[in-house]
């Protein structure tokens, strides 16, 4: 009796994220807000109280954030990840004090105490790198000369997650000093060795998995990914962090092969996992909060389009390229989540779910739109500003014509760029 | 005529992008998706960053793109089918072959390349389904249809000196 109601539930939800997807596929937008809008609904002090399927839910949940680092980590070669540490580094550390500045100054200002500060820092600081390579694909800017720029500064959040992760994991279990510094050191002991180990011995570890038949390559590789993701939480390093490792540390072949085996289910457990963040928010809980995120979103988009304009410069890209850079950064979406999911289910500041919620809905929708119309914007405001400098400069003195050649030629320049 | 340079940039977790700047100074590229597909892309003259053009292409239309685009093919392709993948060529035997007053069977094409050799153009007339005890001649063209690793393979073949 109690399996034939949770065959109905958890089937209903499966259903009714599938229609969602399919409607957000219509309107060519991320369907991650939904998912989350889904969960509000189906949750606590929701629409439809649910009760058999909530633990299948939580595990549901669970293998969601493990296969959405997994496949993060076989995105990138260990190469990818040396080499980007290695030109780009400065570009990481602005884009990780402009974004995560904010969010630790708003915890901080609401009296949230300084692990949520770190909580929020993540949630404000890391981009959304799934919904950024579909923006630009949509967008035909694959092709464009500061798309490196931008995969770059996603690489290097994704490889700071590594690192962020589990001091995040000591700081919610309430570690001292002490136990927190063995835990990080730990942490970054694992990655350095697995980030060696795939740059001179990738090519064994994927020997090892390999396997012909995608049905022993799936088996494997999950089996092996949850296995180290477990081994991880024991040692209070956090699961993501080891699913991540495993990611990296399969290249060539297997990672392809374990990509296309293991996007379904991604997909799959990545939508429970965010119908599971919104099951544990209330909605009621929402319109108190809706402010602080709406100025939060603000304030962080304008310092994502900050840094992704500084970037762009720095690797020699014209203005418009900057403001384009700029621009698609601003989404923010499942790590936003998975930050938050973690400070929630160690139960600190209540507030915290639903602020994380309201500002990944905010941007994950307004992000496609700033990816999209940063640069005209800027460019009208610039060609705006250039217009009502050039009369004043005229009403100053008037110029010879060749000086007004001149100043056409730089008003066509100012408009060009 | 040199090789034209084409420049590599990693595009981490999307692909490879390739980039070409022709001598009219238009610049091209090439993205290599890790899934086989190719998104072709042509730069904009007044905005050197962005594209003007950007088409995705599945692995079997850059296939067919890049038929249209070989300057020096070997033959002319008469069916190209890109759902079935599917190639089919005239191939030449030069005079002095190794085959010429050789028998079919002997070029073991089918076990070798897994193409078939569908007719034989031999001056005027055309001998379809060629049998395995069917005697080539120097000057004959063979139409051969396979996939198109066979069919490359099947012209590496016939055209030993």
């Amino acid at each position: 009796m109690h399996s034939a109601v949770f065959l109905i539930e958890f089937g209903a939800i499966i259903l009714a994220l599938g229609l969602l997807g399919r409607f957000a596929g219509r309107f060519q937008f991320s369907p991650i807000p939904l998912y989350l809008l889904a969960g509000l609904a189906f949750g606590e002090g929701g629409l439809l109280p649910l009760g058999a399927s909530e633990e299948f839910v939580a595990i549901g949940a669970e293998i969601g954030v493990i296969l959405l680092l997994l496949m993060l980590g076989l995105e990138y070669t260990a190469n990818d990840l040396v080499s980007n540490l290695k030109t780009q580094y400065p570009a990481g550390l602005v884009d990780c004090t402009l974004n995560a500045l904010p969010g630790a100054i708003a915890a901080l200002l609401m009296g949230w105490g300084p692990v949520a500060a770190v909580v929020l820092a993540g949630v404000t600081w890391i981009s959304s790198s799934g919904v950024i390579a579909k923006v630009l694909g949509d967008l035909g800017r694959l092709g464009n000369r500061e798309t490196p720029v931008i995969l770059s500064v996603l690489v290097l959040e994704d490889l700071a997650m590594a690192v962020y992760l589990p001091i995040i994991t000591a700081l919610l279990a309430g570690v001292g000093l002490a136990a927190g510094s063995l835990t990080l050191a730990i942490a970054l002991g694992a990655a350095g060795i697995v980030l060696f180990i795939a740059v001179r011995y990738g090519r064994l570890i994927s020997r090892f998995v390999s396997s012909d038949d995608p049905e022993k390559l799936l088996l494997v590789v999950l089996g092996l990914t949850i296995l180290v993701a477990g081994i991880a939480q024991q040692l209070q390093v956090s699961a993501a962090v080891g699913a991540f490792l495993v990611g990296i540390a399969l290249s060539g072949e297997v990672a392809e092969g374990a990509h296309s085996l293991l996007a379904p289910l991604r997909d799959l457990f990545a939508a429970v996992f965010f119908v599971f963040f919104g099951l544990h928010t209330d909605p009621s809980s929402i319109p108190p909060v809706l402010l602080p995120a709406l100025a939060l979103a603000v304030v962080t988009a304008l310092t994502k389009i900050a840094t992704g304009y500084w970037a762009a410069r720095r690797a020699g890209v014209s203005v418009k390229g900057r403001w384009r850079a700029g621009g698609a950064l601003v989404a923010r979406g499942e790590f936003s989540i998975v930050i938050a999911g973690l400070a929630v289910a160690a139960g600190i500041e209540p507030s915290l779910g639903p602020l994380a919620t309201a500002y990944v809905l905010i941007l994950v929708i307004v992000g496609p739109l700033t990816a999209r119309y940063t640069q005209p914007i800027a460019g009208y405001v610039g060609g705006v500003l250039a217009r009502r400098r050039t009369p004043a400069a005229e009403s100053v003195q008037v110029p010879a014509p060749r000086d007004t050649a001149e100043a056409l030629d730089g008003q066509d320049a100012a408009d060009r760029s | 005529m040199p090789a034209s340079r084409l420049s590599r940039t990693p595009l981490p977790g999307i692909g490879i992008r390739y980039d070409l700047t022709t001598r009219e100074q238009q610049r091209l590229s090439v993205i290599a998706h890790r899934d086989g597909a190719r998104t072709l892309s042509a730069y904009r003259s007044d905005d050197p960053d962005e594209c003007a053009l950007s088409t995705r292409l599945s692995s079997g239309e850059a296939d067919a793109l890049i038929d249209a685009l070989m300057p020096s093919h070997h033959s002319p392709t008469l069916l190209h089918t890109t759902d079935l993948g599917l190639v089919a060529e005239r191939v030449l035997l030069s005079a002095t072959s190794h085959w010429n007053g050789r028998l079919l069977g002997e070029t073991r094409m089918r076990t070798e390349t897994g193409v078939s050799i569908v007719a034989v153009l031999r001056r005027a007339d055309a001998i379809p389904s060629p049998a395995p005890d069917f005697r080539l001649a120097g000057g004959d063209t063979l139409i051969v249809i396979g996939t198109r690793e066979g069919v490359e393979t099947a012209a590496t073949i016939l055209g030993r000196e």
